[in-house]
């Protein structure tokens, strides 16, 4: 879907991007992770032209973006920025109707999309007529969400888009982000440098140093296969935390043994668990359960297996270990 | 005279019709400098956004322009745009350029760098991102820029009166030349509240939220342009001819009011300041202006005099006055004094002083010129007999008869002389002489008249149609009351006068004011 191909952007002396090359399939989300300075952002705006290479190519659908001006280009590809760059003379209205505007929409087209979009990001039409200062920061980020989804875009670029928010608003607004069914069918590249929200909303990660791509890869390849010390290091502060939210439960299930009785009445009658989540969401189950193992069910088979804490845990150890070899 | 009594009230209803005329003028002026600033700033403001590099060279440039003093930068203008309105809004618009172009500057790189990259990611074009974002998002700093800009150009634009265009200063200049008060204010206060005026509605306009501003500043230019043809409305009855007068002749009854009063003279005039006036009606900018009749500006302008058929201005006759008790201590000096009797009119009088205030001659050297081509000159005796004083005013011409009458001493007497030249105005060179400070100088009799014995308006009015009246009476009274005489009179007379180009008056056979009269009313 988007192909980069060697490109660099000289400052003068300063290599900020330097010869990376690297694709995103379709409805993938990429990020690109690294330290500030690392030429993520620059990386990014290059891709919407908001700045020019100095080397290098870039296709979207297999065109060179160099081909069309980027006024068009720009009207096809969503941007959601870090301080959301919501206009503030511009009603919730009018701010989400920017690009439907140059469009050149008809009016109901236009309202039709807007009430769609709020109410897919759960905020009532009542929101409409104010203007963003009157917003709370994470409303705010919602509206630049939808502004840059309004003509549904098939590529979405964001720049540090969470950077912004206090913890507990960016967590609700993670699960939101994954819940949308609306991105499922984007192409997305992320800038961040927030290795949790790599981990948690990536599909791939580019992990950026120093102008250059360090390794690009699955949250899991980085983990457990790093390329090189820097990576190692730069995961080292959250590696249990982000072992434990990478590794779903499907990929450590040869290891747990099957259990021939299942515990019948799942106590307390908590819901149906399926392979396919987390370890981490898997251990925290046992917070609020007093029973000894629960059951997981696989979505492929229809098996299901009763498991306990310890036996994740060792399950998990021998995953590792096999990654490692 | 009676001017003191009067309150500054009655003046103003008195002269509403000027007043209004002038304010009218004022509101007219401001806001086409304004009009045309904007226009020019506001552009010239974006592209120093777009050009970066641009902006200090601008900025410097618009900055040193709000340095120059108003009345220099009036006075480039002339030779550039003559005078009238046009060099004024020049002038003007000049001084209000630089606070809009600064707050254009300032208001678009202050808009949010998010917001703008945001506009320019949407897929907006460069015009686009101009019109929707910067320019509504800076308005309220570019706004601030034209209150700031309206208020200097009120402010400025009394000084438009300078150099015939018209607006509140006309009252304000004219009341300082007559030493008016009442005049002065009458100027001054609409000036004021038309400066506060504009400031408060431009604030308020500042005030509005962005949605009314957009309509606001979609209305600007139909106001301004409205308030500018203000400007126009009074101009609008013209003559075949334009006068130009300088503030204290227009305010005078010996002046403009005579002029009114009792030739009927009706002529669209303006007023401007007497530096300008000689060189705008050699240029054609002016048809008729008033003056001084011995003016050396008269031969170099080549402008001719008409004559005073009505008798409206006092004479001017000029004579040397002496202490009675100078003329005791030394003996032949009266003599000597009234050699030069006779001896200058008007046109040798405004030839010499051409020389020195046109040509730049010294005094001496006009003077030791003129007694050589008249005879009248003898190399310096270098006697002892003591030493003469002579005084004289801060001009040209007075400068000249000093250096004639000192040598005509040092020649004809034993006696020696000190001049002490230059004591400023009547007022000065009067008090220096009856305080035996100087022994005599040169005066005039219609200063002698009006400006030191102050007689009541009826005898003036019986006085001042006749030469001989007026130096007899001032005579007999100087001698009356400070023991000082007058002696013979040197011939010219230096009065206020009409003067128009030799040539165009000799085309339409205009010699007198009455017939100046006669051709305005002529189809």
């Amino acid at each position: 879907m988007i192909k980069v191909e060697h490109l660099s952007k000289h400052f003068g002396g300063l290599k900020a991007v330097d010869s990376i090359s690297f694709d995103v399939k379709e409805h993938e989300n990429m990020i690109l992770l690294g330290t500030s300075g690392c030429g993520k952002t620059t990386t990014l705006k290059m891709i919407n032209r908001l700045i020019e290479p100095t080397h290098g190519k870039i296709f979207i659908d297999g065109k060179n973006i160099l081909d069309q001006p980027p006024e068009i280009l720009r009207r096809g590809i969503g941007y959601v920025l870090q301080n959301n760059g919501l206009f503030p003379h511009y009603t919730v209205a009018e701010n989400i109707a920017i690009v439907p505007q140059l469009l050149k929409w008809d009016n109901k087209r236009t309202e039709n999309r807007v009430s769609e979009l709020l109410e897919k990001l759960h905020l009532t039409t009542d929101y409409l007529t104010a203007y963003p200062n009157e917003l709370s920061g994470g409303q705010q980020q919602r509206i630049g969400l939808a502004r840059a989804l309004v003509a549904d875009p098939a590529v979405l670029l964001m720049d540090e888009p969470f950077g912004a928010l206090d913890n507990v608003t960016r967590s609700k607004i993670h699960a939101e982000f994954k819940a949308l069914d609306e991105l499922k069918r984007k192409t997305i590249i992320m800038v961040t440098h927030d290795v949790q929200e790599a981990f948690e909303l990536g599909d791939r990660i580019c992990l950026m140093d120093k102008g250059k791509i360090v390794q690009a890869g699955t949250p899991a390849e980085l983990l457990f296969n790093p390329k090189n010390d820097f990576v190692r290091g730069f995961l080292k502060e959250q590696r249990l935390q982000l072992e434990f939210k990478t590794v779903k439960i499907r990929d450590i299930w040869r290891w747990l043994a099957p259990q021939s009785a299942p515990q019948p009445p799942p106590v307390g009658g908590g819901a149906i668990l399926y392979s396919d989540i987390d370890l981490w969401s898997g251990l925290e189950r046992f917070k609020f359960t007093s029973a000894e193992t629960i059951n997981v069910t696989n979505k492929e088979d229809d098996v299901v297996k009763a498991v306990g804490f310890e036996q994740l845990m060792s399950a998990f150890n021998q995953y590792k270990q096999q990654q490692a070899q | 005279m009676n001017e003191q009594q009067q309150t500054l009230w009655d003046f103003m209803r008195q002269q509403s019709d000027k007043l209004g005329m002038q304010t009218l003028q004022h509101i007219g002026l401001t806001f086409i400098s304004l009009f045309i600033a904007v226009l020019i700033g506001l552009p010239l403001g974006i592209f120093i956004t777009r050009r970066k590099k641009f902006s200090g060279a601008v900025l410097g440039v618009a900055g040193v322009l709000q340095t120059i003093p108003s009345i220099a930068l009036l006075g480039f203008m002339i030779p550039v745009l003559g005078i009238g309105a046009k060099p004024a809004i020049a002038a003007l618009l000049l001084y209000a350029l630089l606070p809009i172009i600064r707050n254009t500057y300032t208001g678009i790189v202050g808009v949010d760098a998010n917001v703008k990259e945001a506009a320019m990611a949407m897929g907006m074009s460069k015009w686009q991102v101009l019109t929707k974002v910067e320019l509504p998002l800076a308005m309220p700093v570019i706004f601030a820029g034209i209150r700031t800009a309206t208020v200097i150009t009120v402010g400025v634009a009394t000084l438009a009166s300078y150099i015939a265009a018209g607006g509140l200063g006309e009252f304000i200049f004219g009341g300082i030349s007559l030493n008016n008060t009442n005049m002065i204010l009458a100027g001054a206060i609409p000036a004021a509240l038309l400066a506060i005026l504009f400031d408060f509605l431009l604030s308020r306009l500042q005030k509005l939220n962005i949605r009314k501003l957009k309509a606001a500043a979609a209305a600007a230019p139909v106001l301004l342009v409205v308030l500018s043809l203000f400007y126009f409305i009074p101009s609008a009855y013209g003559s075949k001819l334009e006068a130009g007068f300088t503030p204290e002749f227009m305010g005078r009854q010996d002046g403009n009011l005579g002029l009114q009063k009792k030739y009927g003279l009706k002529i669209r005039t303006v007023v401007i300041s007497d530096a300008v006036m000689y060189k705008a009606a050699y240029e054609k900018q002016l048809d008729v202006i008033s003056g001084y009749s011995t003016d050396g500006r008269l031969k170099a302008y080549n402008l001719v005099v008409l004559d005073d058929d009505k008798a409206i201005f006092p004479p001017y006759y000029a004579a040397p006055i002496v202490r009675e008790d100078a003329l005791k201590k030394f003996p032949g000096l009266e003599q000597t004094l009234n050699l030069l009797s006779g001896k200058i009119n008007d046109s040798i009088m405004t030839a010499l002083n051409y020389r020195t205030d046109y040509l730049h001659q010294s005094p001496e050297r006009v003077a030791k010129d003129f007694l050589v081509s008249k005879k009248l000159w003898k190399p310096a005796r270098n006697g002892n007999g003591g030493i003469v004083r002579i005084g004289s005013k801060i001009f040209g011409e007075q400068y000249i008869l000093a250096s004639i009458y000192s040598m005509l001493i040092q020649g004809y007497t034993e006696f020696d002389v000190a001049t002490k030249t230059g004591l400023g105005g009547t007022k000065i060179v009067f008090d220096a002489l009856t305080n035996n400070q100087v022994d005599f100088y040169p005066e005039y009799t219609g200063t002698g008249l009006l400006a030191i014995l102050k007689p009541s308006a009826k005898t003036i009015d019986s006085l001042t149609h006749s030469k001989d009246a007026t130096y007899d009476y001032v005579q007999k009274e100087f001698q009356k009351q400070y023991n000082i005489k007058w002696l013979k009179p040197i011939g010219f007379n230096n009065a206020y006068a009409l003067m128009m180009r030799k040539k165009q008056a000799k085309d339409l056979n205009i010699k007198t004011i009455s017939d100046l009269k006669r051709y305005l009313e002529s189809k």
